[in-house]
């Protein structure tokens, strides 16, 4: 039997939407997938060394429920529905959101995204930076992981173009 | 029933019990069986697909009191 494969394209560079390419391409190399990940755009985030720039907003993201990680259970199910007029004038409130987001995923035993991202890393997921958008950006080499790859859209396609499964997210 | 490995995996959520027990089964010889223990409800669809795509044989899944056991036996 030949080799599944999947390719993903990550273009989102926030802590909630640095979940899905890290679980999905994880659980396929578990399941013997060749799997290799394409990270563009605001994904270039997701490859950084430093992650501690990931944060989740709630600003104009009517679905995010915005609960406490901590007290009695009753406190736990008040959504917090805060206006946006108002998260957009707090200083500080994405980072307090973060952190708030940080706790919960410690308590559910969901794995933080530089876990994740090593496990794909010694699952041998390959990944690849976009050139383009990370002289776009303004980034060097220096600022991303090792073993990391550089590429255009044509080194993408050489491999999605063999693949089962192929997702952009 | 007998086993060769015991993987805890309580406590975890999606993706890791699949990702540790994966690990685990490479540590384990063909014919070899891995117990894993589990509170994630979502592990127990979850199991059954990965043995599917890894042929890997789940002998047997069970549910007590919100734990969930289950043995594989590496192909």
């Amino acid at each position: 039997m030949d080799t599944k494969k999947m390719a993903i394209i990550a273009t989102k560079g926030t802590l909630d939407w640095a979940y899905p390419p890290f679980i999905l391409a994880s659980t396929a190399a578990a399941l013997g997938y060749e799997t290799q990940i394409f990270f563009t755009f605001y994904g270039l985030q997701l490859v950084r060394k430093d992650l501690s720039g990931l944060k989740v907003s709630p600003l104009g993201n009517p679905g995010m429920p915005m609960k406490m990680p901590f007290g009695p259970k009753w406190f736990k199910g008040i959504n917090w529905n805060i206006p946006n007029a108002i998260q957009s004038l707090v200083p500080g409130y994405e980072s307090v959101a973060t952190g708030l987001m940080k706790m919960t995923i410690a308590n559910n035993g969901v794995a933080t995204i530089p876990d994740l991202r090593s496990l794909c890393q010694e699952a041998e997921v390959k990944f690849i930076a976009c050139q383009m958008t990370v002289e776009l950006f303004g980034f060097e080499h220096s600022d991303f992981i090792d073993g990391l790859e550089y590429g255009g859209a044509a080194t993408f396609f050489e491999f999605a173009g063999e693949t089962d499964i192929c997702l952009f997210i | 029933m007998n086993f060769d490995k015991e993987l805890d995996a309580r406590g975890l959520n999606c993706p890791l019990p699949i990702l540790r027990a994966k690990k685990a089964l490479a540590e384990v010889g063909s014919g070899q069986v891995l117990k894993i223990l589990s509170t994630d409800p979502g592990s127990v669809k979850d199991f059954a697909a990965f043995a599917k795509q890894t042929g890997n044989e789940l002998l047997s899944t069970a549910e007590a009191g919100g734990e969930f056991t289950f043995f594989m036996k590496k192909k």
